[in-house]
């Protein structure tokens, strides 16, 4: 032991180790009221790492070019040892590192983990949202099927539409004047740089959090309040040493996780076309296009909306521009809140209602995106538009009108 | 556990809108891919029927004899016409260009085709030629209209007639299929002709993803493991939270 203890003080001399140890999880102290909802961010980070992970042995087989990379995938399916169980890993966990991050945000927004003191932690989230988004549409567009290949042109074309620089910039992007070989072999190389910026804005998302502390359930500050808890008498009262409590209870919710991604993995892995889309098992034809493109499920929200704006003066840029500005528009979420409490638990009906109309409408926008559009669906999407905007922009008005509740001094059981 | 379970149905309910899409109702291939039988007279059909147009260009003759059963001799002897190897994957001669002039398009590589289309698209497509004195090869195809295939079955099935009926959409009258009726014998009866479609088609959803049945077999092992290991931690946890309560 003594060995060990040198060999620690050898080390702590040249490297913090030990004080990094202490003052990010031994002696961190997070709220004792985490919920379902904060093991998403744990998950996040492990379905980020099995990305990686993946993600680096798949590129050992994949070939990034226009002739070969639909059959590579297919080599890595049938001769690669175990590379089928990779691919599906991938494949699933990019599907599922969005419903987890969906949660995440969706846990933000409803215990006000956004408010002050937290404002920036939450920009540096949308920040890595909008990475993430980035580098699945890159890679996406790898297996170089069908799907993937419409996919692309159609969101590429989307830079087109930009007044005067569009066609230039839409070329520019793709390195050609349809989405080619060339495209392919960028996408990839972004695909596989992407991760890693992604794991680096990680990193300072987490060196935020620590530094403000985590939010939780009832949105009480535990900072704020009395000092003194079974570990030290400077801590917050309210709060439980990171290491060993909540490593051991995010380990249980790590396997919670696993169980249902790997019932995906080995039972569902087209997860009925949502996830691995059935068009995507065509090879890319430049020269064919499919009767109906529809993006991934993650990306058809988004997708919805911009095809729920009309065009002006038949260019698509009106459309463009409600889409980024409906990701955009997160970035201002922590000035909009104006209520006097953070947690969905004391704030008043109104908010509630605003809250829960807005989870519907943004699965009804997601159902819309994938659909080919009707008259009936177009009007539903561009009602599901504007309550998705008046949602953000009336939230200084309603989030003030609400009748909030008491909030307590501590952290409730 | 019930909120997760809540909270994954929630993020997973759009994906239940799925609709194959398409206007004919497709019949159910209710295929066994656990029936070798099956699955060696499909491969016996696909290698006699399908291989000189389509490739399968992905799947390996040797990968197929170890999955189905057989020896590779078997394989070599029973089910390979051309001089490729039993390491190689199932190519043809034909090319793409000859494809074109002959049928208007090439003809599509078979191996992932189960995956693109669904095996009851296969299994009523495999069913759903019929006479149409238009086409170039003279028959057409209820789920795949116009198609540039000739119904290489119809020995076995015999030829089929469309018969229409008149149906009124917003006033104007338009003729829509209804249904296929034999118009001729084949050397099978309708009973053994679908299963000959049946076990085509099961070969294709075999070639579409050989590992197929091996990873449902691996997946109830991974999910067992899991869920013991889901219980220990839990167990682990609540040990360690006692003091916090």
């Amino acid at each position: 032991m003594s060995m060990m203890k040198n060999f620690m003080t050898w080390i702590d001399d040249r490297y913090p180790a030990t004080k990094v140890w202490n003052e990010h999880l031994a002696q961190y102290y997070a709220p004792k009221n985490f919920n379902f909802w904060y093991f998403m961010g744990s998950l996040a980070l492990l379905v980020l790492v099995i990305q990686i992970l993946t993600g680096v042995w798949l590129a050992m087989n994949y070939k990034p070019d226009a002739e070969l990379a639909f059959g590579s995938v297919e080599y890595i399916m049938r001769d690669v040892d175990w590379g089928w169980l990779i691919r599906y890993m991938h494949s699933t966990g990019a599907s599922a590192f969005f419903v987890v991050i969906y949660l995440h945000m969706f846990r933000g927004l409803m215990y006000g983990s956004y408010r002050k003191p937290r404002e920036l932690l939450w920009i540096i989230g949308v920040i890595i949202y909008l990475a993430m988004m980035a580098t699945a549409f890159f890679g996406y567009l790898l297996p170089w099927g069908q799907m993937s290949y419409w996919g692309a042109q159609v969101i590429v074309n989307l830079f087109s539409a930009v007044p005067v620089i569009g066609p230039d910039l839409g070329v520019w992007v793709r390195g050609d004047y349809v989405i080619s070989d060339a495209t392919l072999n960028r996408f990839f190389a972004l695909h596989f740089l992407l991760p890693f910026v992604l794991a680096a804005l990680v990193f300072i998302h987490i060196v935020a959090l620590h530094k403000v502390g985590s939010n939780n359930p009832d949105g009480v500050e535990i900072k704020k309040g009395p000092k003194g808890n079974r570990w030290s008498d400077k801590a917050p009262a309210d709060g439980i040493p990171f290491h060993p409590y909540y490593t051991v209870k995010d380990i249980a919710g790590v396997a919670g996780f696993l169980f249902l991604f790997a019932a995906v993995v080995f039972f569902a892995p087209e997860m009925g076309g949502y996830f691995i889309e059935h068009p995507n098992f065509e090879p890319a034809n430049p020269l064919k296009t499919p009767e109906h493109i529809a993006p991934v499920w993650y990306f058809t929200p988004f997708y919805a909306i911009l095809r729920a704006v009309p065009s002006i003066a038949g260019s698509a840029f009106p459309g463009v521009v409600a889409m980024f500005a409906s990701i955009l528009i997160m970035f201002f979420l922590p000035w909009l809140d104006r209520s006097p409490v953070k947690s969905i638990r004391y704030k008043g009906g109104l908010y509630k209602a605003m809250l829960w109309i807005f989870v519907v409408n943004f699965i009804l926008l997601g159902y819309l995106g994938t659909q080919p559009t009707t008259d009936l669906y177009k009007l539903l999407a561009q009602i599901g538009t504007i309550y998705y905007f008046a949602f953000f922009l009336l939230m200084p008005i309603y989030s003030k009108m609400d009748n909030t509740k008491p909030v307590p001094e501590r952290v409730t059981e | 556990m019930k909120k997760l379970i809540v909270a994954f149905l929630l993020a997973v309910t759009p994906m239940l809108g799925l609709a194959a899409g398409g206007g004919v109702p497709l019949d159910d291939a209710d295929i066994d891919l656990s029936d070798q039988a099956s699955l060696q007279r499909g491969a016996k059909y696909f290698m006699n029927y399908c291989l000189s147009c389509h490739s399968a260009k992905y799947q390996r003759y040797n990968r197929m004899a170890k999955d189905l059963g057989l020896t590779e001799q078997e394989v070599i002897d029973n089910l390979m016409f051309t001089t490729d190897k039993i390491g190689d994957t199932m190519n043809i001669a034909m090319t793409a260009e000859k494809g074109t002039e002959w049928f208007g398009n090439p003809p599509p590589d078979l191996s992932v085709i189960a995956r693109a289309r669904g095996v009851d698209w296969l299994y009523t497509y495999l069913r759903g030629f019929y006479l149409d004195e238009k086409r170039p090869f003279g028959v057409n195809n209820r789920v795949f209209p116009d198609v540039g295939m000739p119904n290489v079955l119809w020995q076995l099935q015999g030829d089929q007639k469309a018969i229409y009926k008149t149906e009124v959409h917003n006033g104007t009258e338009t003729e829509v299929l209804e249904r296929l009726e034999p118009a001729g014998e084949g050397t099978m009866s309708p009973e053994e002709f679908d299963q000959v479609a049946r076990d085509i088609t099961a070969f294709l959803s075999y070639i579409g993803e050989p590992i197929q049945m091996e990873r449902k077999r691996l997946g109830v092992w991974v999910l067992l493991f899991i869920a013991v290991f889901f219980v220990m931690s839990y167990l682990l946890k609540k040990e360690y939270w006692k003091d916090v309560h």
